[in-house]
């Protein structure tokens, strides 16, 4: 696919208007446009045909190869017209696992009274999507991308193109939004280590559980309300938080995922794995968890914004 | 490498486009197709359609292939041939109709549209005419429809596509122009034309025989234009001269092949020149205006003084000749031609021959002996007309002394026949005479009714000297037309007697646009190409003087187009274009809004610094909020705004 030596196609494809993460709109020279096999079939045709029409003298013969010559210029300049003055602006990508699509939307917008029919976009040159975009609007596509490993991926040249209106040029551009997916690493399922196992960390001892009970806490909002001692409560005077029941130790306590556990397997990726697997088996199950990974510590909680945050640092562990 | 990417696949919406352009590009071929093609390629389509409404797969390859080896087979059967240019027709049609039944693609679509277009180009083997121009721009726009709908999807209603493929047409009508008048144009043929390629049209016939004239003027069909150059020379002069006959048989004037000198013409009044579109009638005859003087280059003159082209007319065309109506032809004959203009056959038509020998017993002079012919023709009570009896075995002695009813090939023969007899040179002439000024457009039309036979006769000292027997019997014929002449009930052609003055004019006005198409359009050849060029300051351009005319051209005409694809890309809403208009005028006067400054913001802000602007830029800011994000747009009311606004 790539003919080019990259800096010259980076200068080629490169943004002129944007740093690749406000909108751009296609100008001419980001467009390119060539015949079809289609569009190669009708200049055959046509030379066939003038052949016939001067052999045959025929004057409207003459007219109507000469009038679908033009028909193949206006039809040239409708494809590139097709997309010049396209904005494309970048959206929000949804971390994925390794292993699965990810998806990067892409905004289009058309300033144009008419719509822009039947464009094409393709990350990754199989997989293509095609959308309308109406006249004066704006539309979004996803643009699939197969996520094999973890870490950042990031949203190769997109290829967008057009063979509207008559399928003989195809017109098209290489616009390239700087858009990154967070791949996560692909979780195995492994039994969650056992909550004692964190031996060393001895200043962890009596932090909150779910077995014995230990007392009352003000509630805080993240708190489940089946923790909250609703008879404490309703002895407690008003306008004072919600008392929660606080428990101690036991199998509920808290689960540290600790990067040395598992460091002498010797295999990065499985490791992480491993982690991962565990994150979503304790997000699951309601437990609070801690991870630690080497230059990373991220204290104990649940929760989608807990869970994101761990497997955002296994996705970004180097 | 790559995966082989699978082939878009064919979008369920756009077959029906594929079968209406199919129809449409077919159906003007059924004049011209045998009636099984006809009903086969309808069947096609029909299963086309069947297929399409229950969404049922193609047919399978073996039952495709079938109705191809039976198809052509059919061709083959019904032309001997599987090539040339009426079965090649026969085979485009099959193939559009098979290709229907096999879309999968939208390459098979592709496929059907590209026979579509192709399909369009042969039409104009049968005919060029407006009507042909009209029907095929149309059935042009349905294919290129269809290409819109099926590369633009679901998306693209058919209303959005229509329009479309017209301003594509639009678009490309300006290349069209640059490439019809620039491109440098060859005279055709560049290989041997198939045998088929011309068809037989209606012409002056090869021998003058009872009803051979009166049959061709059954027709209203077209045989010739003229525009003469100065003053048109009266109607009655107007004999256009074809093939001569000097061989009688007894029955039938035949030509005959001579050679001698070149005809010796005597000029006595002027010169008229003139121009003469011919329409093809695959003989060589030029037609010209009695005497030809001046012949267009490839044609000369024959001994008998008719003008004959190099090459049978197979085509229109258009040539520039000049004439005299006064003058003498052969004054000295030879004597193998006088010889040969005396010649009859030994036996028949004694009662003929009895007359003409007592005519000379009388001791007339030449002359005198043929206005005694004129004579028996206008005073007897001969009568004119294209339904004459039939006549026995002495053919003139029956037209002459019983039936007395003839056209104008009886009347020529006889009197040419009376003239040998009587020993005076004379033979027929076959031609037209007069034709009918088009006031719309001042071209004369010559048709196949006005086809005639007159007869020449060699005189001592004035040589060859038309005598037309039928002005004696008939003087309307030559001097207003067949239908005058003729009378009533005769079978003329509903063109050529149209009494009623509107009815008439219609048919001027369509004539002369017809013609207009024909000279113009049709009839644009390397030499008007030539004068066109001459007339833009290249009189001497070569083909690549033309190249580069025609680069420069469509060079232009694709500028333009890019102008306008990138000229209309940044479409600005009316309302804000509005507001930026009186953003402008608030400009000149000193107003600026800083960055960031809603409408409403701006026009709070002036009531504190410049009072006096703060109603009117109120009153339009909030115009414009309502217009651009109100329910219900109000650009008058915004219009309105800013013209407070001055």
């Amino acid at each position: 696919m790539n003919l080019l030596p990259v800096p010259v196609a980076d200068w080629l494809f490169r943004w002129r208007q944007s740093d690749g993460t406000s909108p751009l709109v296609l100008g001419q020279r980001r467009v390119f446009i060539l015949p079809t096999r289609a569009g190669l079939l009708f200049a055959a045709t046509l030379a066939t045909m003038l052949l016939g029409a001067i052999n045959y003298s025929l004057a409207l013969g003459h007219a109507l190869v000469f009038l679908l010559a033009g028909l193949g210029f206006s039809g040239m300049v409708q494809a590139f017209r097709n997309l010049v003055g396209l904005s494309i602006a970048p959206g929000r990508c949804e971390p994925v696992f390794a292993g699965e699509i990810a998806h990067f939307p892409l905004h289009l917008g058309n300033l144009r009274d008419e719509p822009r029919l039947a464009l094409t976009l393709s990350a990754d040159g199989t997989r293509q999507v095609h959308c309308d975009v109406p006249a004066a609007g704006q539309t979004t596509v996803a643009l699939p991308l197969d996520a094999r490993v973890r870490g950042l991926l990031e949203l190769p040249r997109v290829r967008l193109e057009s063979r509207f209106p008559l399928g003989l040029f195809v017109a098209w551009c290489y616009p390239r939004p700087a858009m990154t997916c967070v791949v996560y690493p692909k979780p195995i399922a492994t039994p969650l280590p056992l909550p004692t196992a964190a031996a060393h960390a001895g200043e962890r001892h009596g932090l909150a559980g779910q077995e014995d009970f230990a007392g009352f806490r003000p509630r805080q909002p993240a708190d489940s309300p089946r923790h909250v001692a609703w008879k404490a409560a309703a002895r407690s005077p008003a306008n004072q938080p919600l008392p929660v029941k606080l428990f101690l130790g036991g199998t509920g306590a808290e689960l540290l995922f600790d990067w040395e556990q598992l460091a002498d397997s010797g295999n990065t990726e499985y490791c992480l794995s491993v982690l991962t697997g565990w994150v979503l088996a304790a997000e699951a199950a309601g437990i609070p968890y801690a991870l630690a990974l080497p230059g990373v510590a991220i204290p104990p909680a649940t929760g989608d914004e807990h869970r994101r945050r761990c497997l955002d640092a296994l996705a970004r562990f180097s | 490498m790559m995966a082989r990417k699978p082939l878009p696949a064919l979008e369920r919406g756009s077959t029906p486009w594929l079968i209406v352009t199919a129809l449409a590009v077919t159906i003007p071929h059924t004049d011209e197709l045998p009636i099984w093609l006809s009903l086969a390629a309808a069947g096609g389509f029909m299963a086309a359609f069947a297929l399409w409404r229950r969404g049922a797969p193609p047919p399978g390859r073996w039952l495709l292939t079938l109705a191809v080896v039976v198809g052509c087979a059919g061709i083959l059967v019904t032309y001997r041939t599987l090539l040339g240019r009426d079965a090649g027709v026969a085979m485009l049609v099959l193939f559009m109709a098979l290709k229907l039944l096999e879309m999968k693609s939208r390459r098979d679509a592709h496929v059907v549209v590209t026979l579509a277009y192709f399909l369009l180009l042969t039409h104009y083997f049968y005919s060029q005419s407006i009507a042909t121009g009209v029907w095929l721009l149309a059935a042009f726009l349905i294919a290129t429809a269809s290409l819109v709908r099926l590369y633009g999807g679901p998306a693209c209603s058919p209303k959005a596509a229509l329009r479309r493929a017209g301003l594509l047409t639009a678009q490309a009508i300006p290349f069209m122009v640059i490439l019809y008048l620039l491109f440098p144009r060859v005279a055709g043929p560049l290989w041997g034309l198939p045998q088929d390629a011309n068809r037989a049209r209606s012409g002056l016939p090869d021998r003058v025989a009872p009803g051979s004239i009166a049959d061709l003027v059954l027709s209203g069909e077209i045989a010739f234009r003229v525009r003469f150059e100065n003053p048109t020379p009266d109607r009655d002069v107007l004999y256009w001269r074809g093939p001569v006959f000097e061989q009688f048989d007894g029955t039938a004037w035949q030509r005959q092949p001579v050679s001698g000198p070149l005809p010796a013409i005597e000029v006595r009044g002027s010169r008229i020149a003139y121009e003469s579109t011919l329409e093809p009638h695959q003989q060589v005859w030029l037609l010209a205006l009695d005497a030809p003087l001046a012949l267009p280059p490839g044609s000369q003159v024959s001994p008998t003084l008719s003008a004959v082209s190099g090459a049978p007319i197979r085509q229109r065309q258009r040539f520039r000749i000049e004439s005299a109506t006064d003058f003498r032809f052969n004054p000295a004959e030879t004597d193998e031609s006088r010889r040969r203009n005396l010649a009859l056959p030994p036996i028949g038509n004694p009662r003929a021959r009895a007359l003409a020998a007592e005519w000379r017993s009388a001791g007339l002079d030449d002359g005198m002996i043929a206005k005694r012919a004129l004579e028996l023709f206008s005073a007897n009570g001969f009568v004119y007309t294209l339904k004459p009896p039939l006549l026995g075995r002495d053919g003139i002695d029956d037209f002459l002394f019983s039936s007395r009813q003839g056209f104008c090939e009886h009347y020529a023969s006889a009197f040419a026949f009376l003239m040998r007899a009587a020993g005076i040179p004379s033979r027929v002439v076959g031609g037209y005479q007069g034709g009918e000024a088009n006031p719309v457009d001042g071209y004369w039309v010559v048709r196949q009714s006005d086809a005639h036979a007159w007869a020449e006769v060699w005189l001592p000292g004035r040589g060859w000297t038309r005598i037309d027997p039928t002005a004696a019997v008939a003087p309307a014929r030559v001097e207003s037309g067949v239908a005058a002449a003729v009378p009533a009930g005769d079978p003329l052609p509903a063109l050529v007697q149209l009494n009623s003055a509107w009815l008439r004019d219609l048919r001027y006005r369509w004539e002369a646009v017809n013609n207009a198409w024909n000279q113009y359009v049709l009839g644009y050849n390397p030499d008007r190409q030539r004068e066109l060029l001459s007339w833009l300051g290249l009189p001497d351009a070569d083909w690549r003087n033309l190249v580069a005319l025609l680069a420069a051209g469509c060079g232009l005409a694709l500028l333009g187009l890019v102008a306008w694809a990138l000229a209309s890309r940044a479409g600005t809403d009316p309302a804000l274009r509005l507001w930026q208009r009186g953003l402008a005028r608030l400009a000149r006067r000193g107003v600026v809004p800083a960055a960031g400054e809603t409408p409403l913001a701006l026009a709070r802000r002036l009531t504190q610094e410049r009072p006096e602007l703060a109603g009117p830029v109120a009153r339009l800011a909030k115009a414009y909020c309502a217009t651009r994000y109100g329910p219900s747009p109000d650009l008058g009311a915004l219009r309105a705004a800013l013209a407070a606004l001055r």
